[in-house]
């Protein structure tokens, strides 16, 4: 992975430095409210219900074993022995003090991490597929390129106040698993006519109040020019995008108020300025950041591990487990693990101070000593060997950490909602405990097959509802909490935004509207046919028609 | 006379920003984009006048003028609008823009370092702050990645710098 040298070192040092001062003067009365809050927000620190929340970067979602045990070590010493993985490969902690916020981003910065623009209206953490670097579909590692944006967005002068947050994500796979249609800019590395790396470059997509797809506005923009390329689409919405309303803030509506061919004129307007010029990147540097992602020393292995097909045949837990939680790995008789992180009564995406250290240990021992964090809140190793993955699933089992159920309905995204964020209209996380509750007969889970449910406390989507096959959206009606449900939405390469069914529930009818839907979904499937394929087949009305007949 | 914030000094300043229509004869003023327009050869004969620009004004409208212009301000109503940021390169790297480009408005010691990077050469400090502490806000990064008006980036000088990992 990447390693920092003395440069990118002293910039997060100087940004701890500046942030130690800005909170000094804070607390001091020399910094107001309204002065305060932009800047820290730009470094990541909320103030939220009961405390400030600090979301850490975890850069295209790559941690070290060493950064993890950090993470480990914060969140016990300076919060409650926990921590909470977004939907954006971040870490959140949700009860640090003001006052101890300096110190936490020293610790961060001597592992070589930092809060950087993981907020406000600035480019935010960029975020890349999970499987990058090892993914069987994979054309080009998107991993250096992800670097080389995450330095260019770091610090930059000219586009830190922009309109609204900007989000950036890069895949370099055919199967999208970055959600790049749902991001400002989505980035995907392509192979050129001739042979030349390049990127397909979407823009204007994104959830939140007006969920949109984004549009591709180019379909090849040489490498070398990719940071002229991004310098002018920033240019063009920092400057048009519109600023006289929050809601209407996002590059998406200027892309829609402008038509997206109107906009790609524009960026390419600009682009013809700055093309050839300072930004272009060099050939020796893509070369250099390449260096830092090489394939670790894999050995040479038979691709079918006989004990590990023992251990499918007489463990059926395991195999539970195995048939859910493991991914195609590009390196004969390796595997790729998913380490479930939406264990019923938990919520998704919290892991414990002391899960962090023995998943780090974990890590190091099967994989390599390095992890990384998945957009749907789960952890995952990337190179473990057959032949340990019965062992390596006892003791995540031992851990709560094996729960076989990636993919299904019980791998929940959830944001952290009512019961910690204070933009949250609704709670969040008793929602999904109760589903969770509702299925958790591993049969019929299993039976139901591949469904993603995404839950968002309000209308900013950080639960991704809109591209969930069920999504649910908390929304205040005269000051209580309700409901509202979509099905149809999709992530990846076919992203869909879900339909919404109806008017909302009662939070205590949730479990029942989904086990509904699901009935619906089971009468009259075709075979291998997943959930959101029939709700495309069939639109939604057969699942509106039954749901709403039972509940009123 | 109010101080401002010149290349790293402070120095008295003689101009005075005109916020409204109109604008008093024999001082040094800086008035907005459209009383320039208006008043362009008076305003050029009087040798020591300048203009501002709004967040939405373009900077391709002062093309013309660049070469006679002492100085441009920029204006930040607020320093959360970053589209000053942007005029400046623009003004600089594009228009070729080499007389005082000063930032105005809500101006604080905590964009400074961003400001004096995208082609700012003078800093207007609000007011109500202290613009002796402002100065330390021009130092709070030694350098960036980016390139921008005043830097190549750092991936074409990492070579010379002998750097190493």
């Amino acid at each position: 992975m990447y390693r920092y040298d003395h440069f990118d070192q002293r910039l997060v040092d100087e940004r701890v430095a500046q942030f130690r001062d800005q909170t000094r003067r804070y607390l001091a009365g020399e910094l107001s409210d309204d002065d305060f809050r932009p800047l820290r927000l730009m470094n990541g620190l909320y103030i939220q219900k009961h405390a400030p929340m600090l979301r850490i970067a975890i850069p295209y979602g790559q941690l070290s074993t060493r950064q993890l045990r950090t993470l480990a070590h914060l969140a016990r010493t300076y919060d409650r022995g926990y921590g909470h993985f977004t939907t954006r490969q971040n870490l959140q902690l949700n009860w640090p003090q003001l006052e101890q916020v300096p110190d936490i981003l020293a610790a961060l910065a001597r592992v070589e991490m930092h809060a950087i623009q993981t907020s406000g209206n600035c480019v935010r953490n960029v975020t890349s597929d999970h499987f990058a670097g090892v993914a069987g579909d994979e054309t080009v590692d998107p991993r250096p390129y992800a670097e080389l944006i995450r330095q260019w967005s770091t610090l930059h002068p000219e586009f830190a106040y922009l309109p609204r947050k900007f989000k950036i994500a890069v895949t370099g796979a055919t199967n999208d698993r970055a959600a790049i249609l749902v991001h400002d800019i989505g980035l995907q590395v392509v192979f050129g006519e001739r042979g030349d790396i390049g990127f397909r470059v979407a823009v204007g997509g994104g959830l939140g109040r007006t969920p949109m797809i984004g549009h591709v506005i180019r379909e090849f923009v040489p490498r070398a020019e990719i940071l002229n390329y991004l310098d002018a689409i920033l240019r063009v919405y920092n400057r048009f995008g519109r600023r006289d309303n929050k809601y209407k803030a996002r590059i998406k509506i200027l892309v829609k108020e402008r038509r997206p061919a109107v906009f790609a004129q524009d960026v390419e307007s600009e682009w013809e300025q700055l093309r050839g010029g300072p930004a272009t990147v060099p050939g020796e540097e893509f070369e250099r950041l390449a260096g830092f992602f090489v394939p670790p020393r894999y050995e040479q292995l038979p691709s079918d591990d006989a004990s590990y097909r023992a251990a499918l045949q007489d463990n059926r837990a395991f195999a539970n487990w195995a048939q859910r939680n493991l991914h195609p790995h590009k390196v004969p008789g390796y595997m790729i693990v998913t380490v479930s992180l939406k264990k019923t009564g938990v919520p998704p995406g919290d892991v414990t101070s002391d899960q962090m250290e023995s998943i780090a240990h974990l890590a190091d021992r099967y994989s390599f000593g390095e992890l990384r964090v998945s957009h749907e809140q789960n952890l995952i190793f990337t190179d473990v060997r057959q032949s340990d993955l019965l062992s390596l699933w006892q003791q995540l089992k031992a851990l709560g950490l094996a729960t076989p159920n990636i993919g299904l309905l019980t791998n929940i995204v959830c944001c952290p909602g009512g019961d910690f964020c204070s933009l949250a209209n609704a709670k969040s996380i008793p929602i999904a405990e109760a589903i969770q509750r509702r299925f958790e007969d591993l049969d019929y889970l299993h039976d139901i097959g591949e469904l993603d449910l995404n839950i968002s406390g309000c209308m900013n989507a950080c639960g991704h509802h809109h591209v969930g096959h069920i999504g649910v959206l908390g929304v205040d009606k005269n000051g209580s909490e309700w409901y509202q449900v979509s099905i149809g939405g999709t992530q990846g390469d076919h992203a869909a935004i879900g339909k919404v069914i109806g008017p909302s529930f009662a939070a205590d009818d949730m479990p029942d509207v989904v086990s509904r839907l699901i009935d619906v979904y089971v009468d009259i499937r075709h075979e291998d046919e997943r959930f959101v394929d029939t709700v495309r087949r069939v639109g939604i009305d057969p699942f509106k028609e039954r749901v709403y007949a039972t509940a009123h | 006379m109010p101080r401002l914030i010149k290349g790293t000094q402070i120095v008295d300043d003689a101009y005075m920003v005109i916020r409204g229509d109109g604008f008093p004869e024999g001082v040094p003023v800086i008035v907005p984009l459209l009383t320039w327009e208006a008043n362009r050869d008076a305003l050029r004969a009087s040798g020591d006048a300048g203009v501002w620009l709004a967040p939405a004004d373009d900077p391709a409208a002062l093309a013309d003028d660049l070469a006679s212009l002492p100085v441009i301000a920029i204006d930040f109503p607020s320093f959360t609008d970053g589209r000053g940021y942007s005029s400046a390169r623009l003004l600089r790297e594009r228009l070729g823009y080499r007389g005082e480009l000063r930032a105005i408005g809500d101006i604080q010691r905590d964009q400074l370092y961003y400001l004096s990077q995208v082609g700012f050469d003078a800093f207007a400090v609000a007011e109500d702050r202290d613009v002796e502490a402002a100065l330390a806000g021009l130092r709070d990064f030694s350098d960036g990645y980016q390139s921008t008006q005043a830097r190549t980036p750092w991936f074409r000088r990492r070579d010379e710098s002998g750097a190493t990992a």
